[in-house]
C-alpha cells in the first residue's frame, strides 16, 4: 500500500489534504447533464441512497444510545418502557457499577494497556530502526521472522502458552498479559513504523554521524522525534487492541482481582443477572475510553489502520 | 575487526523483538503441533504419545464439523457485509454526502469497532433477550410478533444472532478502509467518467470497483481469516451453546482444553485452525508480492 509520508502533506492523510482540489473536481452529484431536468429516477435514487446511509447510522448508533440511556433507568423502566427516556438521571447506577467491580477491572485494564503500549512501541521502534537504518547482519532473516509473526494468530497458541506461562510463573499476573500483548503486536507495529521510518532521508543520519553522534544518539534525538506521527498511530492502535483483548485475558488470568474489563464485565453480568441498569452503566463506562480516544485521535487512527492493513 | 564488532552490535536493536517473537509466538505454535500428538491433561505430568489419534477423534466428532460449518457461515456472511455492503456504503458516502457531513458519518460508522467485543456482546445479549429485549419488542411493534424468539437460546438462531452482532461491529470498520481507498483514486478518473456521460452506478462499476481492487482483496482475506479465528463474540454471547449449536473452532478448542481437560484434542483443533489461517495469510502475502512486482 502506498502512502503519503513527506512531512507536511502527510498531515492530510484523509480528504482534508486537498479540500480545494476536491471541491473543484467532484461537485456534489448534480442532476444528469444530458436532460438538464431533475428526473424522477434521479430523485428516487438519491432518496434511496440517503436512506441507506441514514438507516445505517441509526442502526449503528441506536444500540449504543440505548445502552447509555438504560444505564440511567431503573429496572421497571427498562422492562416496561424499553424505548422510553429514563425518568431521572440515576447517576447512582453508574456509581454502583463502578463500586461493584468496574473500578478494579478498569484499573487493571489501564495498567496492562499502558505498559503494553510503552513496551510495544519502544521495542518495535528499536527493531524498525535496526532493520531499515543500520547495516545489520542477518537483517533479511529478521525481517522474515517478523513478517512470519504477522501470520500467526493468538487463538492457535492458547494451549502451549498456558503451559509456558504456568511453568515460568507468569500465569495470573499482569505480566502474562503485558508480555503477550507486546509479543503478538510487535510484528504489526514494526511494519507500521518501518514503513514510515524508511522514507526519512538518509542525509539525516549522515549529517548526525558527521557531527559525531552514535547510532544510539541518532535514534533517540533524531529518528524517534521525526517518527512522532506514526508512533502516535501505533500507540492508539495498541491501546484499542489491549483495552479490548479478550481471549488471553480470559485464559491467563483467573483471579477476579486481576481481571481486565472485557473479562470482568462478563463476570459482572453473571453476578448481577437481574440488575440490568447497573450492568449497562458498567458497559458504558468500559466503552467510553476507547471511543473517546478514537474521537480525539481519529486521523492518526485511520492512518495506522490503512497503513498497517496493507503490510 | 572493530568494524565487524560495530556491525554485530547493531543486532542489539532487534534483539528484544526477536526474543519475544521466538519465545511467545513461534515456540508456542511449534509446541502446539507437538502437543497435538499426545494425550494429556493439565494434571497429567506424563503426556502419552498417541500419534494422530487426536485428529482422528476430531474428524469423527460431529461437534467439530458443526463448529467448522459455523466458521464457514461466519465467513460467508462477513464477506457479503464487510466486503460488499461496506463498499456500497463507502461509495454512497463519497457520492452523495458533502465534506463535513461525510466526516461525521464516517466517524459514527466506526464507533462500534472502537468498542470492545465484550461491550458489544453483552449489550446485544440484552437486545436479544426473549422477554424484554428490543429485538422482540420491535418485531411485535411492527406486527411481526410471530418471528420473536429466544435469539441466543435456540439452536436454530444462536449462531446467526452472534454473526449479526459481528456485522454491526465490523461493517463501519471496513467501510472506513474503503473510504480511504476511494479517496486515493485520482480525481481525473471520475472526471473522465462524468464527461463520458456515465451515471453514478456506471461510474461505480467501471471506476470505483476496479480502482479499489487492492483494498477489496485485502478486506476479503482479513474477513475470511477473521471468521476462522472468531472466539470472543461466541464466548461472550453463547459460550457455544445451546447444545454446542453455536460452537466455532476457537470456542470448541477452548472448551475441550479448559472444561473437558482434553488438551491433546484441543491442540489438534488448534492445528486445524492454524493450517487454515496460515494458508489464507500466505495467499495474501503471495498476492501482495505479485502486485508489487507488477507495479
Amino acid at each position: 500500500m502506498t502512502a503519503v509520508k513527506q512531512g507536511a502533506p502527510e498531515e492530510g492523510a484523509l480528504e482534508e489534504g486537498a479540500p480545494e482540489k476536491r471541491a473543484v473536481a467532484v461537485p456534489p452529484a448534480r442532476p444528469p447533464a444530458r436532460g438538464g431536468a431533475v428526473t424522477l429516477r434521479w430523485v428516487a435514487a438519491r432518496v434511496l441512497g440517503w436512506s441507506v446511509l441514514a438507516g445505517f447510522a441509526v442502526a449503528v448508533l441506536y444500540p449504543l444510545l440505548w445502552m447509555v440511556l438504560s444505564g440511567f433507568k431503573d429496572n421497571q423502566e427498562i422492562f416496561e418502557q424499553p424505548w422510553g427516556l429514563p425518568g431521572a438521571l440515576r447517576w447512582e447506577n453508574y456509581a454502583r457499577a463502578w463500586e461493584l467491580g468496574v473500578v478494579r477491572y478498569f484499573t487493571n485494564s489501564v495498567i496492562v494497556t499502558v505498559a503494553s503500549i510503552v513496551a510495544t512501541t519502544l521495542i518495535s521502534a528499536w527493531a524498525a530502526y535496526g532493520l531499515c537504518r543500520l547495516r545489520m547482519p542477518f537483517g533479511n532473516a529478521v525481517a522474515l521472522l517478523v513478517l512470519g509473526g504477522l501470520l500467526l494468530s493468538p487463538t492457535v497458541a492458547l494451549i502451549p502458552l498456558f503451559r509456558l506461562l504456568t511453568s515460568i510463573g507468569l500465569f495470573d499476573t499482569y505480566w502474562a498479559l503485558i508480555v503477550l500483548y507486546t509479543a503478538f503486536r510487535v510484528p504489526f507495529t514494526i511494519f507500521l513504523i518501518r514503513a514510515y521510518m524508511i522514507e526519512l532521508p538518509r542525509e539525516v543520519d549522515e549529517a548526525a554521524t558527521l557531527d559525531g553522534a552514535s547510532p544510539t544518539q541518532i535514534f533517540w534525538r533524531v529518528i524517534l522525534p521525526m517518527c512522532r506521527p506514526i508512533l502516535v498511530s501505533a500507540a492508539l492502535l495498541q491501546a484499542l487492541f489491549a483495552w479490548n483483548e479478550f481471549a488471553f485475558a480470559l485464559v491467563f488470568v483467573s483471579d477476579d482481582a486481576m481481571k481486565t474489563l472485557p473479562v470482568g464485565l462478563m463476570a459482572m453480568q453473571s453476578r448481577l443477572l437481574t440488575d440490568w441498569p447497573v450492568v449497562l452503566a458498567g458497559l458504558t463506562i468500559a466503552a467510553l475510553p476507547t471511543i473517546l480516544l478514537f474521537l480525539a485521535g481519529q486521523r492518526q487512527f485511520i492512518r495506522g489502520l490503512t497503513e498497517g492493513v496493507g503490510k | 575487526m572493530g568494524a565487524l564488532l560495530t556491525r554485530w552490535r547493531t543486532v542489539v536493536w532487534v534483539l528484544p523483538a526477536v526474543l519475544l517473537l521466538l519465545v511467545f509466538v513461534y515456540y508456542p505454535i511449534a509446541d502446539n503441533l507437538r502437543l497435538s500428538l499426545f494425550s494429556w491433561n493439565a494434571f497429567s505430568p506424563e503426556p502419552r504419545f498417541v500419534g494422530l489419534d487426536n485428529y482422528a477423534e476430531a474428524f469423527g466428532d460431529p461437534v467439530f464439523w458443526r463448529a467448522l460449518l459455523n466458521n464457514v457461515a461466519y465467513a460467508v456472511v462477513s464477506l457479503v457485509c464487510q466486503a460488499g455492503v461496506s463498499l456500497v456504503l463507502a461509495a454512497l458516502l463519497e457520492e452523495l454526502v458533502g465534506r463535513r457531513l461525510r466526516g461525521l458519518l464516517r466517524t459514527l460508522y466506526f464507533i462500534p469497532a472502537a468498542t470492545s467485543i465484550t461491550v458489544a456482546g453483552v449489550l446485544f445479549s440484552f437486545l436479544y433477550n426473549p422477554r424484554y429485549g428490543l429485538v422482540n419488542e420491535a418485531l411485535q411493534a411492527v406486527g411481526l410478533g410471530h418471528l420473536a424468539r429466544a435469539w441466543l437460546g435456540e439452536e436454530g438462531s444462536a449462531i446467526w444472532s452472534v454473526i449479526a452482532m459481528s456485522q454491526w461491529q465490523g461493517i463501519g470498520y471496513t467501510a472506513v478502509l474503503f473510504v480511504v481507498a476511494i479517496q486515493r483514486i485520482p480525481r481525473e478518473f471520475f472526471e473522465a467518467a462524468r464527461v463520458d456521460g456515465a451515471g453514478p452506478v456506471r461510474t461505480f462499476f467501471s471506476v470505483t470497483l476496479p480502482m479499489v481492487r487492492e483494498m477489496t482483496t485485502l478486506v476479503v482475506i482479513l474477513t475470511i481469516s477473521g471468521a476462522f479465528l472468531v472466539f470472543n463474540e461466541v464466548m461472550v454471547m453463547t459460550s457455544g451453546g445451546p447444545d454446542n449449536s453455536s460452537q466455532v473452532l476457537g470456542t470448541w478448542l477452548y472448551h475441550q482444553a479448559f472444561f473437558e481437560d482434553d488438551m491433546g484434542y484441543a491442540a489438534a483443533v488448534a492445528t486445524v485452525v492454524f493450517v487454515v489461517t496460515f494458508a489464507i495469510a500466505a495467499l495474501q502475502l503471495a498476492l501482495s508480492r505479485r502486485r508489487r512486482d507488477d507495479a
